[in-house]
């Protein structure tokens, strides 16, 4: 299985200060702040529509919030976004995965943009890890979403970063699906990582859980 | 919207004006104010200049009375051209500053530069009819200006094709800022290719040498289509501020009061 | 927008640049559709305008370099929208924007891919259309290095164009609409030094110029590219 890799700085710090969102002219929240430190997950809670994903875009800066701003140990993440994006490991609604490569063909150019090339043994043990073995060694595109979501999950434990931000990484998994993803969350928490997530199943117990709920109209 | 009040302090004098020019309603109220004024300095200098270019100046010895149309097709063309510049420039201050009431004046001002653009190219083949028999010559000045209004049109249909307003006007500055800086080289290359194929010396609309009496007209046109530039974009910037600005306390003050 | 980066070592910035590239060349191997079609398109569209205007040799040679280069600029744009759209749909493009690799360096490998995939091809065909055109010898070479200086232009200016659409469902004739213009000077740059060589004139001024205009949209294209996208992400 994996080997422990080393643990991350314990000072790692996300912070959210008064951030409003808007769609179009209606404002999703205003004023909404959070704080997340090494060790600690946070899952973020709301009903459909009510900007979970907007609001895991603003902080890993993909998107501009209307106004307040995302600190990372203290810096604006706008201001050292390059140092800040090395930090972070985000998996969106979509896997990120190209259909016509392997997944470990398709790790190994993502691992490659992070930062540096991974190396081949690494990624057949991740691979491993999150249950695609070496006979799905075949496009992408033919895995089944579980699978893929797998293997988007297997690109998020590669990266080596330490905080991840996860929208919904419970979709499509099966139940040992989840179960490798509640390893992996806590694993990572243990070695010192953030994780920020929505989810609407429960992932992590609550000793190291915190919880945000986004107004709503109902929920 | 709100970020002005949530803004950490400004210091100096040089922000304090950089902020109350952000401001909405301060924009709108100036706006308000200077648009009528615009107008009519603009309705003056048009009778002016009108009178003195179509009835003062002589006709022109080779052209006869057709080379009249210079007093609308030269401010035309000058004033096609700067508003992309200033469309551009605009457009690129709200992009860095984030200040949304650049977004809005660069909205404001395409149409109207696409309005003077295509004036331009009217004007032109009405005046290439007598004199070049057709209402078409792949003229070097003609074809920067039909290349400029595809440029306007470009514009104002990326910026319509995004539903984000916010979006959609840092998406159309970024276009704008790629067009102005490739506008001289399209200018460049078009110029050249028209030397390289046009061979023998073509009469250009707007020569350099002329009677003062047929200069001054011109000078005073091109002053009243700049004051009806300023007064149209200011109020079409009055437009887009209550647009944009419609569920803030001020423009309901406004509707109400 | 501001893409600099400290933070990584010049030799992972250029094996980022190199995987990507390596990664759309693997994709545009096994996906050949589009490998072919825009190089078809180009024969076709070219082997058109005889059957509209008459076989007449002079005519052919005198508007030949035109309508071959007119051709090249809709193949090229055929194309243009693969450069991002696959990327967008499946969430690739947002982890190219959360790389701590500057934004614009990965553009720059991506329309360098999608010129070695779609404008290649082009190149390659080329004397085989100057011939449809019965363009004499000397012409065919100067017409295949105006594509070859010519068409990085087409596909960085592209790229600006497609970052700006990405988002919008049904953008193919916005596309045109926004990059055609700015088409023009690699049009009369290139099709001109075609069309001089044919007037015994030398073409090395013209084609200067190309490379010059080519240069120029290789500066300005990825970072501007690289900010349309990022606008198109939020």
């Amino acid at each position: 299985m994996l080997n422990r890799p080393a643990p991350f700085p314990d000072e790692n710090r996300l912070e959210a200060t008064e951030i409003e969102c808007l769609r179009g002219f209606q404002s999703l929240f205003r004023s909404l702040s959070l704080a997340v430190e090494a060790g600690v997950g946070l899952q973020v809670r709301g009903a459909n529509g009510s900007g979970k994903t907007s609001l895991l875009r603003i902080l890993c800066g993909l998107a501009l919030a209307e106004s307040g701003s995302v600190f990372w140990n203290g810096l604006d993440i706008r201001k050292s976004a390059a140092e800040y994006r090395a930090q972070i490991s985000y998996l969106g609604h979509r896997p990120a995965l190209k259909g016509e490569l392997t997944p470990r063909e398709n790790l190994d150019v993502l691992g490659a943009l992070h930062g540096r090339r991974p190396d081949g043994r690494r990624i057949d043990e991740i691979l491993e890890a999150v249950g695609i073995k070496r006979r799905h060694e075949r496009p992408s595109r033919t895995l089944s979403a579980g699978q893929q979501q797998r293997t988007a999950l297997a690109r998020v434990m590669l990266s080596d970063a330490p905080l991840w931000i996860l929208d919904e990484p419970a979709t499509a998994l099966d139940d040992p699906g989840i179960g490798t993803l509640r390893t992996a969350l806590r694993g990572h928490l243990d070695r010192g990582g953030l994780v920020i997530f929505t989810s609407h199943q429960p992932l992590l117990d609550t000793g190291e859980l915190r919880e945000i709920r986004l107004p709503g109209t109902h929920d | 919207m709100s970020s002005n009040n949530t803004a950490p302090a400004p210091t100096g004098r040089r922000w304090v004006w950089f902020h109350r020019f952000g401001s909405p309603a301060w924009i709108y109220g100036f706006s308000t104010r200077w648009a009528p004024v615009c107008g009519w300095i603009a309705v003056v200098l048009f009778a002016a200049g009108l009178y003195l270019g179509l009835v003062v100046a002589p006709p022109d010895y080779q052209m006869g009375d057709s080379y009249r149309i210079i007093y609308i097709h030269v401010p035309s063309a000058w004033l096609s051209m700067s508003s992309y510049a200033a469309m551009a420039v605009a457009a690129g201050v709200g992009l860095v500053w984030h200040l949304k009431v650049a977004d809005l004046v660069a909205r404001s001002i395409a149409p109207l530069g696409a309005m003077f653009t295509f004036c331009a190219l009217f004007t032109g083949s009405l005046w290439g009819k007598p004199t070049w028999g057709t209402y078409w010559v792949w003229d070097a000045r003609l074809t920067s200006e039909l290349v400029l209004l595809f440029l306007f049109i470009g514009y104002m249909a990326l910026s319509a094709a995004i539903e984000d307003r916010r979006t959609a006007a840092r998406a159309s500055a970024i276009l704008a800022l790629v067009g102005v800086i490739n506008l001289p080289i399209i200018h460049f290359s078009v110029e050249w290719w028209n030397t390289l194929h046009q061979g023998s010396t073509v009469t250009q609309l707007g020569r350099p040498t002329m009677d003062t009496r047929m200069l001054v007209p011109l000078l005073v046109m091109f002053l009243a289509f700049n004051f009806y530039f300023a007064g149209a974009v200011f109020n079409r910037l009055r437009g887009e501020l209550l647009h944009h600005e419609r569920r803030t306390r001020w423009v309901q003050e406004l509707a109400h009061g | 927008m501001t893409d600099h980066d400290q933070a990584s070592s010049a030799q992972s910035l250029w094996s980022g640049f190199l995987s990507l590239l390596r990664r759309d060349l693997r994709i545009a191997l096994r996906e050949r559709n589009d490998l072919v079609q825009p190089v078809l398109f180009f024969v076709v569209v070219v082997s058109l305008f005889p059957l509209s205007v008459a076989p007449d040799r002079q005519l052919l040679q005198d508007a030949g370099p035109g309508i071959i280069w007119v051709s090249a600029l809709l193949a090229t744009l055929l194309a243009l929208d693969s450069m991002f759209r696959p990327d967008y749909e499946d969430g690739s493009l947002e982890q190219l924007a959360l790389s701590p690799q500057p934004l614009s360096l990965l553009v720059l490998a991506k329309a360098a891919a999608h010129w070695l995939a779609s404008a290649v091809p082009l190149i390659v065909v080329s004397p085989l259309l100057a011939m449809l055109m019965q363009l004499p010898g000397n012409a065919t070479g100067v017409l295949a290095l105006s594509l070859v200086l010519g068409t990085p232009a087409l596909s960085l200016i592209g790229a600006v164009g497609v970052g700006l659409t990405v988002g919008i469902r049904r953008n193919g004739v916005l596309l045109s609409l926004l990059v055609l213009p700015l088409y023009v000077p690699a049009l009369i740059f290139g099709a001109g030094a075609v069309q001089s060589v044919m007037i015994s004139q030398d073409p090395t001024p013209h084609l200067l110029l190309l490379a010059a205009f080519s240069l120029f949209t290789l500066a300005v294209c990825p970072l501007a590219a690289a900010a349309a996208i990022r606008i198109s992400l939020n």
